[in-house]
């Protein structure tokens, strides 16, 4: 009779727990609300990735074409995967004196891993990085991009009591 | 002559007179058949591309997605895009596989899926072939399809397609039993096997109701065994995804992996129609007994209607469960087969034959 | 199959050769699982490691310490925070460097989250491995919010990268405390409806009730930790025996079950999930003021010596090694990964069992492949 009884236990046990699970995706099927897809890309418009988005590095200029990057390498150096190539050229001054300036700032989106390094030593904070995030070319080439507009200079330093970086 | 959607028996039989009279016998037959035919082969591929469809967007609501949107308004035409892909994808030869198995596999299964829908009455006069033992003829061709899946698994020259063709095999002798025996159950109730006359027997009221405490046990049993006997979730072991990457059909591609796909969803809605039909009232519209008014009212929405709303909340029953459940393992298939279903089974049959004898029925 | 190399002694007549990957759905990356089969039951399983192998220790041996952290986000890329933050311990400790406690408490509420967010995932692929698909969506719904407080904070959802020797990339967020409360108001009402669907389900505990089992001494010596160590009861949180980060400040539970099945395995981590949220809840309100980070020299060198320094990731222990000459590089590296150690005992878990149980076993040992071969 015992026995009978657990057959009978473990029978409607085991139906209860499965229409316990039926439940939650039936509760799930009836609420069209709870559909949390986003619309991508008809949502493109209103899409706004946060502010620290790590998308692509880039340098932002002014409205006077002009960068704050002085050529000195330093992010070239703690980039992790040599994602990073300045080049940069000796142009002489009005008065005379030559000065390193940047040429072209080379970055390779192919091979950045957004580690960041290279925005958080850069003295000037003359990079950044951009929220953009559809990076998909038909072509690699197109993944190696100068930052740098053509023609860009660099900001003359205003001088101003820089920011202590914490 | 009229054409009555309540009533296709008039119908049909003036089809037949004016064929008959007008051509010699045997090519009438022949154009009858051909007719038919045609009719279910078209039926056949609007069914399935809905079903098709369906299973995607009842998926995608449980799993709080949209689901496929993109092909035509909330993408009703993406089966057929899919189905298009499908037609003209390459079929790939195996290397060592046994080619005329190989390729005779996926028609076996489209073929018994193919007969059994035969016998599906879909109205009043709307059904292919009305055998007097139409229940037996179901499970007959149906139990066919096992041994397309044996041969594809089989013949593929895969491991994992022959691990999931054995196990489909194991399943379905198993849960053969369990299918025959809950109708049985009803055919008791109906005293008949005749599908055209287990759905009059429904007239005052649908079997599930007037067979009460026996007919429901009977109903989940046949719903649990037929979801099994379909190869479908949670008793897909012979596809296991997650397990044999895709069972049986693993090296089958193009047309020929469309033809599984299609005969699943094809096996799924001949079993939820003959639970429509034997349980359910099959197109018999929602009558009370006494109720003449009620009676009258329900009358009014065709045949066709109420026998495809049974079947399709039938097919949304399987779908739940089949994206609710964990899959079972092929020893826990067979206990519950062996342990639970059949001797439940066993014993609602003496119920119901008490119930019969003693007329407890309504 | 001519390329299979198959020692033909080891292998009895009968015996059924699988190969289950490197790409199959189930070993959830590029792991080979040579399994010799009986019928359905699985006779000896072999793991053939390598198909992802990058060769990440010999590279750190060229990257200053800074630049390897953004490496080990890519070893267990579920719990990239908490590796992220072996290597930082590992540097402040080396060169005795005191934290700020706001770095500390920072640390510890990411850390939580990531093991939260990397329990939901698993749960989902769980769940997926014994085929109720339905549950990936919604273990990757609730991950969602985790990520988007993540890609708030840090800049990046998966991979982060937020820890630097001496603190943190960059301080919180301001919406950071907000979100983090309302996702655990969430979660709190979501993590039931997981039990519901999965934890009583008749067929799950069939599937899992006395699959895998794997005894107390076996676990110690197979070295398996993390969840799938404690399911066997081998207390073995490296957060409550050797705490680090603000990890002896709050008051949690180490789960510890016997029996060492998948289930227990299951249930250690739904619990865990739990206690996640409890930390985070005694965190989030008390996150002293201060800064983000000390100031570091530009250029980090360790004194010469060995320095070992291990935390709790989401899968077991996680330790780095590092064997260092006094230059900016590390002379050697190495990563101790929990999932190496829990995959050496499927062997142990898995053979006698069915196929379908094997399923069941690696879904339950919660494997990440990058960790395994790094």
């Amino acid at each position: 009779m015992n026995a009978i009884l657990n057959y009978l236990k473990e029978l409607f046990g085991g139906i209860k727990t499965l229409l316990t699970g039926m439940k939650v995706t039936g509760y799930y099927f009836v609420h069209p609300k709870e559909i949390i897809t986003q619309q991508y890309p008809e949502n493109r418009k209103t899409l706004k990735m946060f502010d620290r988005f790590k998308g692509e590095v880039t340098m932002p200029h002014d409205e006077n074409n002009q960068h704050k990057c002085t050529a000195c390498g330093i992010c070239e150096i703690n980039c992790p995967n040599g994602s990073i190539e300045v080049i940069s050229k000796q142009v002489e001054k009005a008065d005379g004196k030559t000065k390193k300036e940047l040429d072209v700032y080379i970055y390779k989106l192919s091979m950045c891993t957004f580690c960041g390094i290279c925005i958080k030593v850069c003295p000037q904070d003359a990079i950044t990085f951009s929220q953009g995030f559809e990076h998909a070319v038909f072509n690699k080439e197109k993944l190696i991009k100068t930052l740098n507009k053509p023609g860009s200079s660099l900001k003359e330093k205003v001088k101003e009591v820089k920011e202590v970086i914490e | 002559m009229t054409f009555n959607i309540y009533d296709f028996t008039s119908f049909n039989q003036w089809i037949d007179k004016t064929l008959y009279d007008n051509l010699p016998s045997f090519w009438a037959l022949i154009i009858e058949m051909t007719l038919i035919g045609v009719a279910f082969l078209l039926f056949y591929a609007v069914i399935g591309l809905f079903l098709v469809y369906a299973e995607r967007k009842v998926c995608a609501f449980i799993q709080n997605r949209v689901g496929p949107n993109r092909v035509g308004p909330y993408g009703i035409f993406q089966t057929i895009a899919d189905f298009i892909k499908l037609l003209m994808k390459e079929i790939i030869p195996i290397n060592n596989a046994d080619k005329f198995l190989f390729n005779l596999a996926p028609f076996i299964v489209i073929i018994a899926s193919f007969m059994a829908i035969a016998a599906i009455p879909f109205g009043k006069g709307l059904h292919a072939i009305d055998f007097n033992i139409g229940i037996f003829y179901v499970m007959a061709v149906s139990s066919l399809g096992v041994v397309g899946i044996l041969l594809a698994g089989w013949s593929s020259n895969n491991k994992y397609s022959l691990i999931g063709a054995m196990r489909s095999g194991a399943q379905i002798v198993s849960y053969e039993l369990s299918v025959g025996l809950s109708m049985v159950t009803m055919v008791i109730l109906a005293g008949s096997m005749q599908l055209s006359e287990i759905v009059e027997a429904q007239r005052n009221g649908w079997f599930i109701f007037t067979g009460h405490i026996p007919a429901f046990i009977a109903f989940v049993i046949f719903l649990i065994a037929s979801t099994a006997e379909t190869n479908r979730g949670p008793f897909d072991l012979a596809e296991a995804e997650s397990e044999l990457t895709a069972g049986f059909h693993t090296e089958y591609s193009g047309i020929k992996f469309a033809f599984f796909f299609l005969a699943e969803y094809m096996n799924m809605f001949i079993v939820a129609s003959i639970a429509a039909t034997i349980f359910w009232g099959g197109w018999m519209p929602l009558h009370i007994g006494g109720w003449v008014g009620f009676n009258h009212a329900m009358d009014f929405i065709p045949p066709f209607f109420w026998y495809m709303g049974k079947t399709l909340i039938v097919i949304f029953l399987m779908m739940w469960f089949k994206w609710t459940f964990p899959r079972l393992r092929i020893d826990q298939l067979l206990k519950l087969e062996w342990k639970y279903l059949l001797p439940i089974n066993l014993f609602n049959i003496i119920l119901m034959a008490l119930v019969v004898l003693m007329g407890w029925h309504f | 199959m001519e390329d299979i190399i198959i020692n033909e002694n080891q292998i009895k007549q009968e015996e059924y050769i699988v190969n289950m990957g490197p790409q199959h759905p189930s070993t959830h990356g590029v792991l080979r699982l040579k399994i010799s089969l009986k019928g359905e039951t699985v006779e000896h399983i072999e793991p053939h490691c390598g198909y992802i192998h990058r060769g990440i220790e010999k590279m750190c041996e060229r990257l200053t310490y800074q630049q390897i952290i953004h490496l080990t986000d890519r070893l267990d890329y579920l719990s990239a925070h908490t590796n992220n933050e072996a290597v930082c311990l590992l540097v402040e400790n080396a060169l005795q460097i005191e934290v700020p406690e706001r770095v500390k408490y920072i640390r510890t509420i990411l850390d939580e989250l990531t093991r939260l967010a990397s329990h939901q995932l698993w749960w989902c692929a769980f769940g997926m491995d014994l085929g109720a698909l339905t549950t990936y969506f919604y273990g990757l719904r609730d991950r969602e919010l985790i990520l988007d407080i993540f890609e708030e904070t840090t800049g990046a959802r998966l991979l982060q990268s937020f820890n630097t020797p001496g603190g943190l990339m960059n301080d919180i967020h301001p919406n950071f405390i907000k979100k983090v409360k309302e996702f655990i108001v969430h979660f709190r009402k979501k993590l039931p409806e997981y039990d519901e669907l999965l934890t009583g389900n008749v067929i799950l505990r069939e599937r899992t009730n006395d699959i895998g089992l794997l005894t107390l001494e076996e676990a110690i010596s197979y070295g398996v930790t993390g969840p799938s160590g404690r399911a066997s009861g081998f207390a073995c949180d490296v957060r409550k025996h050797h705490p680090y980060s603000a990890y002896d400040k709050v008051d949690f539970k180490e789960i510890l079950y016997t029996k060492g099945d998948c289930f227990h395995r299951y249930k250690a981590r739904v619990e865990e999930m739990w206690e996640s949220m409890k930390i985070i809840e005694q965190l989030i309100d008390n996150i002293p003021e201060g800064d983000y980070a000390v100031k570091m020299k530009p250029i980090i060198k360790l004194p010469e010596g060995e320095y070992y320094q291990r935390v709790e990731a989401a899968r077991g222990e996680f330790g780095v090694y590092v064997l260092s000459t006094g230059e900016k590089y590390p002379y050697r590296v190495k990563f101790r990964s929990p999932n190496f150690s829990n995959l050496s005992a499927i062997n142990k878990l898995g053979a006698g069992h069915k196929i379908a149980d094997l399923v069941a076993i690696g879904g339950s040992l919660d494997l990440v492949i990058p960790d395994i071969d790094r």
